[in-house]
């Protein structure tokens, strides 16, 4: 298998191809036999799985805690329309405040933690959280969740951009933020604070002794994961027009990490591939039968027991050799 | 004043005494040699020095700042860099792309999110400046994981040199390795001594090795000072002779 450089995350045809595919998707989404709120869907949690991406595949440390400050993303950005001021950007920015807030404060108390301690306090963390939205009822609408509100039509002052009623608007507003997102992960990941993070995963014993501060560094990179992970989960609960405490529970982290594994956590494109295979699978299979899940856990298994590299690692294995 | 000043220290696991009350002047320029059986404490006090953790007891004051209790990468920024007896390196990155970490570091890079032109030519300069010293240069783009211990070993001594060091320290730089490759090795260091100054503190267990890079050697037995002097005295020394005579009979 060739392997790319350190620097360069993907290569140029992969990318484009996944671009393209993005960018042209409500037009042909139809014509398959499916709807466009399915791709606005894949898009959010491919950027949630991406967010955690940052982290897992490319910082080396797995948490299973991500649902979190994807629920407060989705909680902020849902209370801000509904009980504060109706603009959606204003939703988003509140959202990512946020989950960015809790996971440097979170951040700062795990970061001397490594492996599965890590992983494990992570959850209990975002338990916390879930039972915060569970009970609190007055405010968070509790098991039933937040509804009575709806994501705000764009104005732009000149021209106003209706996304709440025109799905392919949303769809496209949705795909803005995910090319800004990973944009900037992607920037980061190149730059000289990104190879600190490969070092890290690599060797954290030889990246201490290269005079890198492992704690500062891993807690950035899980402030930064958190962030992204926080705007998906804002633009999750615009997409419902709704948010209730299952966006916040570990199931939802693990579904997260699965998407990351299933696509392939050391390919930048990887969990998009994933999210996009767990979103259609779920569709698809759900109509059938209530046990969905089983048949996602099962292709699960087998591309982690035969495809370790995720399923992108497989198609880079057979377009590089 | 002495570059590196260890000042009597100890470090106990629990009741095992690893290292107990031992000092060491180490001065510009130097080439200190750190000898002993197995199990003498040399990587214990190499650990002390390098800051993997504290001592239980004394001080280290390096270029005349206490350092003792310096947290590893704050050592690094001073002038303190290290490899390890286990090879550490970084197996799937190539021998460029493990140089070009360190290189940042050292320029204080290692925030940047972002890096320009001019900067990223001066990094890629650096890179190649290391590799040639290394004799490195053809093997650019391997992975080190699948180059020959020897080659390991040389980007792992680059990678701290990288770090633009006032003080190397090597943990038995020549383990495991051929005639060839010991060779080799014990020339790059000699020549970072001799034609750099570079001040270097030395683990080794090959007496060929140290008789011929050390000016000065300090011998450890089971945690403490046996013998110091310089390559002769030691050579002569009837204390050494016995601890290492013993241990072999």
């Amino acid at each position: 298998m060739k392997r790319l450089p350190v620097n360069r995350l993907s290569s140029r045809t992969s990318s484009a191809i996944i671009w393209i595919v993005l960018l042209t998707l409500p037009l042909w989404m139809r014509a398959v036999g499916s709807y466009t709120e399915l791709g606005t869907q894949v898009v959010v949690l491919a950027l949630a799985a991406m967010a955690l991406n940052f982290l897992l595949g490319f910082t080396g440390t797995l948490s299973f805690g991500h649902a979190a400050y994807f629920g407060l993303g989705a909680y902020g950005a849902a209370m801000t329309i509904k009980y504060l001021v109706p603009s959606t950007p204003l939703a988003i920015l509140v959202g990512m405040a946020a989950g960015t807030i809790a996971a440097m404060i979170i951040g700062a108390l795990i970061v001397k933690l490594r492996g599965v301690y890590f992983a494990m306090v992570t959850i209990a963390f975002g338990q916390v959280f879930y039972f915060i939205t569970f009970r609190w009822n007055t405010v968070t609408g509790g098991d039933d969740g937040l509804s009575g509100w709806h994501r705000i039509p764009l104005n732009l002052g000149f021209t106003t951009i209706d996304i709440e009623h025109d799905g392919k608007a949303f769809y496209y507003f949705v795909l803005l933020c995910f090319a800004l997102s990973v944009g900037v992960m992607a920037f980061l990941l190149r730059s000289p604070f990104g190879r600190t993070l490969l070092a890290i995963r690599e060797n954290e014993r030889r990246a201490r002794f290269l005079g890198i501060p492992i704690e500062r560094h891993l807690w950035l990179s899980f402030v930064i994961s958190c962030l992204f992970a926080s705007v998906a989960g804002a633009l999750y609960a615009l997409l419902n027009n709704f948010t209730d405490p299952r966006a916040l529970y570990w199931g939802q982290s693990g579904n997260f990490v699965i998407m990351a594994v299933l696509g392939g956590m050391r390919s930048f494109w990887g969990p998009l591939i994933g999210a996009a295979i767990f979103v259609v699978l779920q569709d698809y299979v759900s109509s059938h039968t209530e046990n969905w899940m089983s048949f996602v856990g099962l292709f699960f298994v087998l591309v982690v027991l035969f495809f370790p590299r995720g399923v992108l690692g497989i198609i880079r294995r057979r377009t590089m050799r | 004043m002495s570059l590196l000043d260890v000042q009597n220290v100890s470090r106990h696991f629990g009741s095992l005494v690893a290292v107990n009350g031992v000092s060491l002047a180490v001065e510009r320029g130097e080439l200190r040699a750190v000898i002993g059986p197995n199990g003498a404490g040399k990587t214990t006090f190499f650990n002390l020095i390098s800051g993997f953790f504290p001592p239980t007891s004394g001080r280290i004051v390096f270029d005349g700042v206490d350092v003792t209790q310096l947290p590893v990468h704050e050592r690094v920024v001073m002038g303190m860099a290290r490899t390890f007896q286990i090879t550490e390196i970084f197996p799937e990155f190539s021998v460029r792309e493990n140089l070009r970490i360190p290189v940042e570091v050292a320029a204080g890079y290692r925030l940047r999110p972002w890096m320009s032109h001019t900067d990223d030519g001066e990094m890629r300069a650096r890179v190649v400046e290391l590799m040639e010293m290394g004799g490195l240069t053809d093997k650019a783009d391997r992975l080190v994981g699948e180059l020959p211990h020897g080659d390991q070993r040389a980007t792992e001594i680059m990678m701290a040199l990288a770090l633009k060091p006032r003080l190397l320290l090597l943990d038995e730089p020549t383990a495991g390795m051929g005639d060839q490759e010991t060779y080799d090795i014990t020339r790059l260091i000699r020549r970072l001594h001799k034609d750099q100054g570079l001040t270097i503190v030395l683990i080794e267990h090959d007496m060929r090795v140290i008789f011929h890079l050390a000016d000065r050697i300090m011998v450890l037995a089971e945690g403490a000072v046996l013998a110091e002097g310089t390559p002769d005295q030691i050579a002569n020394d009837e204390r050494v002779q016995a601890a290492y005579l013993g241990k072999a009979a």
